[in-house]
């Protein structure tokens, strides 16, 4: 928030270029490297390795597209409420919302409700994280009128343990049936597939759009709502996009990944520091290096210990927890030398 | 233009503010005034559309702001809020071009030449040019709020409110961005709309001013109708004096302090005046409300040191306040708290007369040198020579201004009495003088105890006044004639 620097952002056409370098790269390494090294031929010419290319277009190529998609849209949602609460802490994980979402996905499964078809999942996961953002943030507001940066994740940590319960109850009602459940608590994008793809693909085209439409209006709003306000900004209409974009993209990114934690802290974060918190370029760069950082992760996460896999949410979390008491340090340093 | 027709609102069932009314013209500033809680920012805030009202109407442009969108109402009203605090940095550039959003409609709107250059010239009319690629974040108050005076200048409004904007501020700054705001009122005809803390500041800059009190209208007009000390010690419920700005025609009001116990035992005696061949010195341990056409310290102030020096009757110098200034410095005095006359006089002939009451006298000495004796009546051209009349007039007591002006009438006209009296002629003219060319006057007083708020002749003060400076003048006169005529007779 106060020590996030700015860099001219003037030649914007090098950071995109160089970001999208790195997600080819990540793509490419996703794809090749695993317990079969597929050759790079296999991308162009199927026929020369038919195993090859069964392994790469049908195990490997979607989990890693579906990183990139979760990985993004995660980024993207935390960008977008970093932005509009004005708080560097902020990300679908410490806000609790990525818990709402759970909550969502995992009582659809619990009470078997299926009345969007394949969407159930995602449309419910989406409520979930919407109902919780706006707990939260109501919450939050209520404690203290400002919205404090500390007030904001402690009540969002209130509401994940909380939520954190109700899941365990659920878990714990409905069986054996549901122990798959914990993995996927944990987060994980093995063996899902090219639906999974499909599932999440609208959702975050719609959030996404959204927050694309309030690019503008998250750069006022970084001055306040009554500076936003003043310069033209039709609030409460924006207020409403930011978090449904937001939610909608956290809800479908837990609905077929589950809980994967501090991605939407650690990116925007990232792309900040190196060009700049105008939010018409933070947003795209923070969707595509969210992108390439999850397809990273992801590869960590099956190779590291193999041939065991670790759910890719321990590798977020084991650099996203340094990131996010790094930033909470500096930013109570900062604070305390201002009111010294 | 801006018009608030009966205005009311506020947070909660009370209102905040209650009907309200004023007009703005274009190209005219009005400040709004008003001690702490009494509605003036949350008048601001209905203005600037952030909180509906209860009833009345604003209207812009002869349109009522309800009926504008959120850009629309953006493109006509711009407002500059106080000092912001910091958030997630931009860089100057990206501050001021946010002023540009509501000019930017149309889902796929992009960067027109016509933002850049509003940018640009927003830039440049604030001076910020330089900071284009520094985070604001970096830069001082002054300079950050130079930035947000940009970025509401961008916006191109023709109607700007303004916040307390100097809050924070040092004076430097302070003077500058009203100097601007000013600008912009005088040569691009914006409306401005701004509340003020500082009184000063409002009627320095306002055309017009419009004063809160509780929530109501408790005075609206030109700064002089307004800034009253009567209007301004009820609402603010605070002890002030109204007076005039040095340079500009525009009144300001000072704060009076509670009044300390008054030390009854510190008067002027005839011990703190000490004479020497050098100089004549009045030295007060308090200062003292002085006016006087003195060679260095001259007009009104508060002095301590009064110093009356003897200069050779070939003195000369290009500039005699620098050279005295110099002279008082290497002899110590301290420069901030004397005033000083000169004379080619004998110093040591000095009469100290002592008049009025003895627990609160008043002192009246003169030096006088009448080589140069003129008879002001008759303006005849003639080279200057040596001699002066330096008179002071001590009092303890209070005086006011008039009473202080009064008081040099009558001593200057008791003065040319003695001149008479002793029938001290002009050299040219052959007439009976009025003075000499180069004569100066002091009054000053302790400025409390006794008070006397006249000074014309047939006053107590005046009646001391007249006869001691005709007495002390008269003597003066006599003594230096008498050593005149002792020098001729040595010479001879």
């Amino acid at each position: 928030m106060k020590k996030i620097r700015q860099r001219k952002t003037k030649q914007p056409a090098a950071a995109y270029m160089v970001s999208a370098a790195m997600l080819l790269l990540a793509l490419w390494l996703g794809v090749s490297v695993g317990s079969v090294k597929i050759p790079f031929q296999v991308l162009v010419n199927p026929e020369a390795d038919e195993v090859a290319a069964n392994i790469l277009w049908n195990i490997r190529m979607p989990r890693v597209v579906l990183a990139g998609l979760v990985g993004g849209s995660l980024a993207l949602a935390g960008a977008a409420f970093q932005g509009l609460l004005k708080n560097p802490l902020a990300d679908p994980y410490t806000l609790g919302v990525s818990s709402g979402a759970s909550v969502g996905a995992v009582a659809t499964l619990f009470f078997g409700i299926g009345l969007f078809g394949a969407y159930t999942l995602s449309i419910f996961s989406m409520a979930g994280a919407m109902a919780v953002l706006l707990l939260v943030i109501g919450f939050a507001r209520a404690v203290d009128r400002s919205l404090k940066m500390e007030t904001i994740i402690l009540t969002g940590v209130i509401f994940g343990s909380f939520l954190g319960s109700v899941l365990s109850l659920m878990i714990a009602l409905t069986g054996e049936e549901l122990r798959q459940i914990i993995s996927w608590l944990l987060g994980s994008v093995s063996m899902r597939g090219w639906k999974y793809v499909w599932m999440i693909l609208p959702f975050l085209l719609i959030g996404g759009l959204l927050l694309w439409l309030c690019r503008r209006e998250l750069n006022a709003m970084l001055f306040g709502e009554e500076r936003a306000h003043h310069l033209g900004v039709d609030v409460r209409k924006r207020k409403w996009m930011i978090l449904g974009g937001g939610s909608i993209l956290t809800g479908s990114a837990v609905a077929v990944s589950g809980t994967i934690g501090f991605v939407g802290l650690v990116v925007p974060h990232m792309t900040r520091i190196l060009w700049g918190s105008d939010h018409r370029h933070l947003l795209p760069l923070s969707f595509i290096n969210g992108a390439s950082l999850l397809v990273l992760c992801d590869l960590v996460a099956r190779t590291i210990i193999s041939p065991t896999e670790l759910p890719v949410g321990v590798i977020t979390s084991f650099i996203g927890a340094p990131v996010f008491a790094f930033i909470f340090y500096r930013q109570r340093r900062k604070g305390a030398a201002r009111h010294a | 233009m801006l018009r608030v027709k009966e205005l009311t609102g506020g947070y909660g069932a009370t209102p905040v503010v209650r009907s309200v009314s004023f007009e703005v013209e274009a190209g005219t500033m009005l400040g709004i005034l008003g001690p702490n809680g009494s509605g003036k920012s949350t008048l601001l805030k209905m203005l600037s559309g952030l909180l509906p009202a209860d009833s009345g109407k604003v209207e812009i442009g002869g349109r009522s702001i309800a009926e504008y969108s959120r850009k629309a109402f953006a493109r006509q009203v711009a407002v500059l809020p106080q000092l912001q605090a910091d958030t997630f940095s931009q860089t100057a550039y990206q501050t001021v071009a946010l002023g540009r959003y509501p000019h930017q409609t149309g889902l796929f709107a992009g960067w027109s030449d016509a933002d850049e250059r509003a940018v640009q010239k927003a830039m440049d009319r604030m001076g910020v040019t330089k900071y284009r690629d520094t985070e604001i974040e970096f830069m001082s108050g002054g300079e950050r709020q130079r930035v947000f005076v940009a970025q509401a200048l961008a916006q191109e409004a023709p109607v700007l409110l303004l916040d307390e904007p100097t809050n924070h501020l040092d004076i430097a700054h302070q003077q500058q961005l009203l100097d601007t705001v000013r600008r912009q009122a005088t040569e691009n005809g914006l409306t401005v709309v701004s509340v003020f803390h500082d009184v000063n500041l409002a009627s320095l800059y306002c055309d017009r001013l419009l004063l809160m009190d509780r929530g109501e209208v408790a005075a609206i007009g030109t700064p002089d109708e307004v800034v009253d000390e009567r209007k301004m010690e009820r609402v603010y419920a605070a002890r002030v004096r109204a007076g005039m700005h040095p340079e500009v025609p525009k009144p300001q009001i000072t704060l009076l302090p509670a009044k300390e116990p008054e030390d009854r035992q510190e008067i002027i005696r005839k011990a703190n005046f000490s004479v020497s061949r050098e100089y004549v010195h009045l030295n007060s341990r308090i200062p003292l409300m002085a006016v006087s056409s003195a060679v260095f310290g001259a007009g009104a102030g508060w002095y301590r040191h009064f110093v009356n020096r003897k200069v050779d009757a070939d003195y000369s110098t290009d500039d005699a306040g620098t050279e005295m200034r110099d002279w008082l410095d290497e002899s110590g005095f301290p420069l901030t708290q004397t005033v000083a006359m000169m004379t080619a006089a004998m110093t040591e002939d000095a009469v100290i007369g002592e008049y009025g009451p003895p627990d609160a006298p008043i002192f009246i000495c003169v030096t006088a040198g009448v080589g140069n004796a003129v008879d002001a009546s008759l303006g005849t051209d003639r080279d200057a020579y040596a001699g002066t009349i330096n008179t002071w007039v001590i009092v303890n007591g209070h005086l006011p201004e008039e009473a202080l002006i009064q008081g040099m009438i009558t001593a200057t006209e008791a003065k040319a009495k003695a001149m008479q009296t002793e029938h001290v002629l002009d050299p040219l003219t052959g007439t009976v003088a009025t003075g000499t060319s180069t004569d100066s006057l002091l009054i000053a007083a302790t400025q409390r105890g006794i008070r006397y708020p006249y000074a014309g002749t047939v006053t107590e003060l005046g009646k001391a006044i007249g006869r001691g400076v005709f007495e002390c003048t008269a003597e003066a006169i006599r003594r230096y004639r008498k050593r005149k005529a002792n020098l001729e007779r040595e010479s001879r």
